[in-house]
């Protein structure tokens, strides 16, 4: 089982507590029914799947209840760093995941 | 006597605390101490099984966890019969009953030992290969016989009567593994003042130190330094000491399951206590020292009863004081054997010959065995075990082909070396690297916050063992825990080791004699019956990977995971291949290390604790009442209220006809209720749902559509309006939470600039449904404050006032068709407003139904049920629903979605009524709708049946279904095709009852 930092309740809590969400910085369309055919299609079909570094959404449903973006290695299933929902993609990921996660 | 094979001045059990026992109904005496396995062979008892899959003899292989044969059931009583209990770890009480397993009529004589002589077609690969053909007789006649005459253990077949216990704990180290090296690492943890947890499998600690005679440590013997040792830790508060306790499975980030025997070796165990006791452990840090397993030879024959491991033999003599033999022949590939020939030598039992595959080993032990006049060949091999039920004889002949000499047995110790015990590192993702000079997978690339120590670590001798293991205990300590504690760690007292024995090297793979172009049986596997031939031949049928080798053979399959078998597998697999032993690799090692029952992982989570239960505040009133109740998600609803004599028929049409007679009572709590509360309250609406809102007058309600992105249905549900900045939304029962999870998915994240609150408050109302033209009258004279006349509150209406003394938020709104209110009434008040709405019913004819007839009611009205009528391929417009999409919104969750080509395309599945051309036919909810019922099969299909069922208010039949444009098709007879021949519909609107809505009003 996981550890989960929730960047609310800024702890580590057992991913029993959380739900995935997706993939996170995927926005909607401001105008979405203006969007194009193929806008709609990146936007609600596509998506990257990666092995590696991947940037999704979880949500500390038991918990705060707090739907926030953390990056996630799929090979490792090793979260390198959460934050809060909103803020933009990190440029720069950390070098050491554990110390990110343990602070 | 314990049996005629105890030497009471040898072992550490105490003579006079003997245990009766039984074994296939033989009644024998043991000692308290003893496992099954020392008390049996105490007794001289060797036959204890029959092999998998050649039904052979099989005997007591090892002393401890690894051990692939002597499996035999335990049994308590009729319903505590456990299957495939090692007999190397199940304790000793007085009146145990085990009884062998896989041979019938008798463990002597087994019939199934004919598949022994039959054997040459039995090979790897041979079901696979065998019974392909004819197809069909797979599943009737071979899978079947097979089953039956292969396998293991019988299940027992009685509900488990014992109970089982869960626990979480957190802690700073824990050490799995509590010999020499786990206990000094738990020492060195301890003592730094961090939270530590130290388990170890068997009753008692010190893990090897229960063979090795010769251990010194702090002035002690091994065993008896163990004792004090860990007694000391028990004594901390700091420590928690596990003994009987497995650590099975190593999980992510250091969470770590494990299995605590409780009360399998008590004697009366009592109800107080559980069987075993699961432990989710997460640690900071994990130190294994899981210590190394003794590998056998692989020879021809191997596998007769009396021939175990080495260190097993000496187990059984310094722990248990049981002799294994009384003329015991030794064969090895390395040191470690010849310490059980000089103990067992010492104890008075007779060394018939030590036969060294090596060519010129020294060492202090070769020379100790010489001084002791036993026999010492080198570079020779066994070649062959004589006997059958058990050995009596080992064949010998120089490694290199020559002479062979017989020399008479009763039993052979046997070491092809030791082997780093790595599941729990392989287990944690680490990666092994195979040392070249050691010939061991040892652990490489660590993938968590755990260390390697001492015998798992390939580390050998006790000194160094201890050395290690120390220090590394310290280090975690000072990992997890920074400050004052962590450095503390390591400045105890390290112990100190006077004496020790060394263990060199081994063989891995097969022995001379069983090497390639040899038929004979040398086992490799014992459990699932693979021979060194079986391997060879996979590697020859085409099977290069290791992972394909184990899956053609089996070999490491069966339950003991390959503990003593996969190392000589990949050793033979690599050789036939040519390749060397890291190129063709190691199989991954899964959980569970060793077997865990269901009962321990499931623990209370059975039967009625398998799941919630919940329950609305009127159920005490509809159980009263003898209802009939239907599981919806965890809710219990009333299905339906059978009278004296009514079947569900019978019942369900009464309440149908009595709702639109006169009235009914339905207990609506289920329903998901959701308040959307916030000066946007109705901005978030016109997202969230199809409808428009903004307009909505408050103390008015609308029926809502919710639409995922796609532009499908995802929910739909009556939303009032109490205030100009406050929602009452109601959800369909089963999609209370998930809708929940949606709305607050889009206000955390896609519009978090709206100023709204979400508060589900499924549970805080209690709703019941007053439906019927006399709907009116019952709850006209229990509300007070709010004029209930059609014209002060008309159809789609809510107003907040009380009800019988307390608040209630009254909804005019109808799931039937007829005049209805919905009264909510905080839950705690439920059933006393049920009970005073009833006793006002009673008065009108009213009559309480359930979710049965409100299905029927909803269907004669054409009313959907989302997840019923539709299935997440419908938009509002298949349903019929155009109408609740705002044309003139500019945005929607879903809007996008709708406008995509396949949505607007002609010939969509659309919702539609079915009238069976039999009214008294019943269609079937989810057959098939065809065109043509007389075209070839497989025949084109339009539709399919979704909801149906008799209606007593139209006297006849009604269903509702998606076909494919069915609005087009108003009139048109289509066919449903049945097993029992072919039924004709008619294709109408949706609506069967009371088609202008008049009844709705009033």
């Amino acid at each position: 089982m996981l550890l989960i930092r929730c960047p609310y309740c800024e702890e580590e809590r057992p991913e029993l507590e959380f739900r995935n969400a997706g993939e996170a910085h995927i926005a909607r369309s401001a105008d979405i029914a203006g969007d194009s055919d193929d806008d709609f299609e990146k936007f609600f079909f596509i998506r990257s799947n990666p092995k590696g570094i991947i940037y999704e959404r979880w949500r500390h449903i038991h918990g705060c209840a707090r739907f926030f973006n953390a990056v996630r290695d799929t090979i490792t299933d090793k979260f390198v760093m959460t934050y809060k929902a909103g803020e933009p993609k990190p440029s720069k990921l950390p070098n050491n995941s554990n110390d990110v996660v343990a602070k | 006597m314990s049996g005629a094979f105890r030497i009471p001045s040898a072992g550490r059990l105490k003579q006079a605390k003997t245990a009766r026992f039984s074994f296939d109904g033989q009644s024998y005496t043991g000692i308290e101490g003893d496992t099954l396995a020392s008390a049996l062979l105490a007794n001289g008892v060797h036959l204890v099984g029959r092999s998998f899959k050649y039904h052979r003899p099989r005997g007591i292989l090892s002393a401890g966890a690894e051990e692939p044969n002597a499996l035999v059931e335990i049994r308590r009583d009729a319903a505590r019969r456990t299957p495939n209990v090692r007999a190397t770890v199940q304790e000793l009480y007085d009146g145990l009953e085990a009884q062998s397993q896989n041979r019938w009529p008798s463990l002597s004589f087994d019939v199934g030992a004919v598949n022994d002589i039959a054997s040459p077609m039995l090979s790897a690969g041979f079901y696979y290969k065998t019974f392909m053909w004819p197809k069909a007789a797979w599943k009737s006649l071979y899978e079947p016989r097979i089953r039956q005459a292969a396998g293991l253990g019988v299940s027992p077949d009685k509900p488990d009567p014992d109970h089982y216990s869960s626990r979480y704990a957190h802690c700073d180290v824990l050490v799995l593994g509590g010999g020499a090296a786990g206990i000094a690492a738990a020492l060195a943890a301890a003592d730094a003042g961090v939270r530590v947890i130290l388990a170890d499998e068997q009753a008692e600690f010190g893990g090897s130190l229960r063979f090795e005679a010769a251990a010194k440590i702090d002035g002690q013997d091994g065993f008896s330094w163990a004792q004090a040792a860990v007694a000391r830790l028990s004594a901390m508060d700091n420590v928690r000491v596990l003994s009987r306790t497995t650590a099975f499975g190593y999980y992510a980030q250091n969470f770590v399951g494990l299995v605590e025997r409780v009360s399998d070796h008590l004697k009366n165990p009592g109800h107080d206590l559980p069987r075993e006791r699961l432990w989710q452990v997460r640690a900071k840090r994990v130190v294994l020292a899981s210590g190394a397993i003794e590998r056998h030879m692989v020879f021809a024959d191997n596998d007769r009863p009396g021939i175990m491991l080495a260190g097993a033999a000496r187990t059984f003599l310094n722990h248990h004081g049981v002799a294994v033999g009384r003329n015991v022949g030794v064969y090895t590939a390395n040191d470690s054997a010849y310490s059980a020939a000089i103990d067992l030598k010492k104890a008075g039992v007779n060394v018939a010959a030590i036969v060294d595959l090596r060519d010129n080993p020294t060492g202090p032990v070769i020379d100790e065995a010489r001084a002791l006049g036993i026999e010492v060949n080198f570079g020779r091999a066994v070649i062959r075990a004589g006997g059958k039920l058990r050995v009596n004889s080992m064949t010998v002949q120089p490694k290199n082909g020559g002479g062979e000499r017989t020399v008479p047995v009763d039993a052979i110790l046997m070491s092809a070396g030791w082997t780093p015990s790595v599941h729990l590192f392989s287990q944690s993702r680490g990666k092994v690297a195979f040392n070249d000079e050691t010939k061991r997978f040892v652990p490489g690339i660590y993938a968590q916050d755990c260390v390697s120590v001492g015998a798992c670590n390939g580390t050998d001798g006790l000194s160094a063992s201890m050395d290690e293991a120390y220090a590394a205990g310290a280090k975690a300590a000072r990992d997890a825990s920074a400050g004052d504690l962590g450095a503390k760690a390591g400045k105890g007292t390290k112990p100190k080791v006077d004496a020790s024995e060394s263990w060199s090297r081994g063989m891995l793979g097969a022995a001379p004699g069983a090497g390639p172009g040899t038929t004979v049986k040398a086992f490799v596997d014992f459990q699932n019956d693979v021979t060194a031939k079986d391997i060879r031949q996979a590697v020859h049928e085409g099977m290069r990977s290791i992972e394909h080798v184990k899956r053609f053979t089996t070999n490491g399959m069966a339950t003991d995971q390959g503990k003593t078998s996969n190392m000589h597998g990949l050793a033979i697999a690599a050789e036939t291949l040519g390749k060397p032993i890291p190129a063709v690799g190691l199989t991954t090692f899964r959980a569970p290390y060793t077997p865990v029952t269901f009962g321990a992982i499931i623990s209370h989570a059975r039967g009625p604790l398998f799941d919630p239960t919940r329950k609305t505040a009127i159920h005490p009133w509809a159980e009263a009442q003898g209802a009939v109740f239907e599981d919806v998600g965890q809710w219990k609803r009333a299905w339906y209220f059978p009278q004296a004599g009514e079947d569900m028929h019978a019942a369900v049409g009464r309440e149908c006809v009595a709702v639109r007679t006169n009235a009914g009572l339905f207990d609506a709590s289920t329903l998901g209720k959701i308040e959307v509360v916030g000066p946007d309250a109705a901005k978030f609406m016109e997202l969230l749902y199809t409808n428009p809102w903004e307009k909505l007058e408050p103390g008015r309600c609308r029926y809502g559509i919710m639409l995922r992105e796609d532009g499908f249905i995802y929910d739909d549900g009556v939303v009032g309006r109490l205030a100009p900045d406050r929602f009452h939304v109601t959800t369909t029962t089963g999609g209370a939470p998930r809708v929940m999870n949606h709305m607050e998915d889009y206000l955390q994240t896609e519009f978090p600039h709206l100023n709204v609150w979400l508060t589900s408050i499924t549970e805080q109302w209690a709703v019941i449904a007053v439906q019927g033209p006399k709907s009116r009258d019952i709850i006209a004279p229990l509300v007070e404050d709010i004029d209930v006349s059609d014209e002060a509150m008309p159809h789609m209406s809510v107003r907040e006032g009380r009800i019988c003394g307390v608040p209630t938020r009254l909804f005019r709104m109808s799931f039937t068709g007829e005049r209805g209110f919905e009264v909510n009434v905080p839950a705690d008040y439920g059933q006393a407003v049920w009970e005073a709405l009833w006793a006002e019913g009673q008065k009108h004819g009213a009559t309480a139904y359930g979710t049965e007839a409100m299905h029927v009611l909803r269907a004669e009205k054409g009313y959907i049920i989302v997840g019923q009528d539709t299935d997440g391929t419908l938009t509002p417009n298949d349903a019929g629903l155009d109408w609740a999409v705002g044309k003139k919104k500019t945005d929607f969750v879903g809007i996008r979605g709708l406008t995509r080509p396949d949505l607007i395309a002609k010939g969509r599945k659309q919702l539609i009524g079915l009238k069976t051309k039999d009214p008294k036919v019943v269609l079937e909810e989810g057959a098939q709708i065809v065109e043509d019922p007389k075209q070839a099969i497989p025949m084109k299909m339009i539709g399919h049946v979704t909801s149906s069922y008799w209606s007593q208010n139209c006297g006849r039949s009604i269903a509702l279904a998606a076909v494919a444009g069915g609005r087009d098709r108003m009139g048109d007879t289509l066919y449903v095709p049945m097993p029992d021949g072919v039924i004709e519909v008619e294709v109408t609107g949706m609506v069967f009852f009371d088609e202008t809505g008049g009844r709705l009003n009033g």
